[in-house]
């Protein structure tokens, strides 16, 4: 089974195609970076394929599981950080995350051990007792992508996770994502090419809410030509209004 | 469970906010001894505790109706609900997570109003007891409304209503510091149409023990009581489900 299989998935808002018949296929415990420059549709696909926008037509399947036809199978397997840090601010950090484990089904003494690996996994130890409205944003960031992670999810949306986030943090992230490839299939969308050629298996590439390429670093390096992934992806996601 | 878990949430965001408490509580006893202050200065009997008391109860329900709203409508505003539709809560999980820890937090601003008055020289009498326990219905009213303007307003919009129209209702139609027959005519039959004036009535007669007419108001708070339900958790409903 595809961990994510994508068929035709469209989403428009009155004159605006904001995601254009976009067909892909991510297999299970792979990392896929979607790429795109602002307003390219890469977070209303994400929205959509996390069962928060619905599509105007198509479908999506998480482990077999339909958007459409079946949202509560696809966030049993699912955990999505946001774009926007989501935390509950008169929470402390501990208790931000014993949240997300008991309501995704942990018991109190399961969600109290997640909570600490955690806390550990992502070094929390020192905010671990404040609230999380009074963190700095880095911490904040950092809080809300550990609450993703602590739902031990089988599908991973990771929607530009190290945006605010200092060198330090960014690679301590990098090294937890790393750890996940092979036992959760994960989308990530980032800004930073340079995260998407390190972490994620292969690359696609939105523009204007369609796919314009999908391969690895050295696919797409081949298809463009081109010497870095920069000047390639910038080929590529010009490539529509250039044709 | 998820009700449950949500719920802790919801009690800890609201009492651990200095503002809400410092209305929801502060607000009626400031009331409540400036009024008997006034009395003690004053030849004439117009705020004596047990006419005030359940007015006051009416009216400081009205701030745990705003601050529902806002709940709400900032979750909503933010990321935070987004991650938590992306998991197993249903709706009835937000609807009665948002509810039910708020009813023990309605009683005990009642409870906390009766015991300043007491302290201030109402005779103590079982009836208090039966004067809070007649008023429940106005808290699931005033709570059912915070949470439905949550549901369906911006946080600016449920402020708005709440916070302004809202407590402005209660205040000038609850009869908290006026008899509204000293004004009668078409204010007098509004007033009594409306939830507010009855639950004070209906307070008023519980706690001297003159129960005869009792049905009347006590029937309108409940119906609207019920209808605020109803529509609060229909409209909750959108808290889980795709826009």
């Amino acid at each position: 089974m595809e961990g994510i299989e994508i068929r035709g998935l469209t989403k428009r808002y009155k004159d605006v195609t904001a995601v254009d018949n976009l067909n892909l296929t991510v297999p299970e415990g792979a990392c896929l970076a979607l790429l795109g420059v602002n307003g390219a549709g890469k977070t209303t696909a994400i929205r959509m394929l996390s069962c928060l926008t619905r599509p105007t037509s198509g479908d999506a399947y998480l482990l077999g599981h339909s958007i459409v036809g079946d949202p509560r199978g696809v966030k049993s397997v699912l955990a999505v950080s946001p774009q926007e840090t989501a935390v509950a601010p008169n929470l402390t950090v501990s208790e931000n995350l014993k949240l997300i484990a008991r309501i995704c089904g942990s018991s109190r003494q399961e969600a109290a051990r997640q909570t600490e690996e955690t806390i550990a996994s992502f070094g929390l130890e020192p905010v671990r007792g404040k609230r999380a409205g009074k963190l700095s944003g880095g911490w904040q960031r950092r809080l809300s992508i550990a609450m993703a992670l602590i739902q031990r999810p089988k599908i991973l949306f990771l929607d530009e996770p190290t945006l605010g986030l200092d060198v330090l943090a960014r690679r301590e992230l990098w090294t937890v994502i790393r750890a996940l490839r092979g036992s959760v299939t994960i989308l990530l969308t980032t800004h930073y090419l340079e995260e998407a050629v390190a972490l994620c298996d292969s690359i696609a590439i939105l523009n204007h809410g369609r796919l314009k390429a999908l391969g690895t670093e050295e696919e797409l390096l081949a298809r463009t030509g081109a010497h870095d992934f920069e000047t390639a992806f910038t080929m590529l996601a010009a490539e529509e209004e250039t044709a | 469970m998820r009700v449950w878990i949500f719920g802790q949430r919801t009690a800890k965001e609201i009492l651990r906010d200095p503002l809400s408490l410092g209305f929801g509580l502060g607000f009626p006893i400031i009331l409540l001894l400036l009024m008997t202050m006034i009395q003690r200065n004053i030849p004439v009997s117009l705020f004596e505790l047990a006419q005030l008391t359940p007015g006051i109860t009416t009216f400081g329900l009205s701030f745990l109706c705003l601050f529902s709203a806002t709940l709400v409508a900032k979750d909503r505003s933010g990321s935070l609900i987004a991650r938590l539709r992306a998991t197993p809560m249903t709706g009835s999980d937000f609807f009665l997570g948002y509810l039910l820890p708020l009813l023990p937090i309605a009683i005990g601003q009642m409870a906390i109003s009766y015991a300043v008055a007491l302290l201030l020289g109402l005779a103590w009498t079982p009836r208090i007891l039966a004067a809070i326990a007649v008023q429940l219905p106005m808290a699931v009213c005033f709570l059912s409304l915070g949470l439905l303007c949550g549901c369906l307003l911006t946080e600016r919009q449920a402020t708005s209503i709440c916070g302004a129209l809202l407590t402005n209702l209660s205040a000038w139609l609850s009869g908290a510091w006026f008899d509204l027959k000293l004004v009668g005519g078409a204010f007098e039959r509004v007033a009594f149409l409306l939830p507010f004036a009855n639950a004070t009535e209906a307070g008023r007669m519980v706690l001297s023990g003159e129960t005869t007419g009792l049905a009347k108001p006590l029937l309108i708070i409940c119906l609207y009581g019920l209808a605020a339900f109803l529509a609060a958790a229909l409209a909750a409903r959108r808290l889980e489900h795709l826009p």
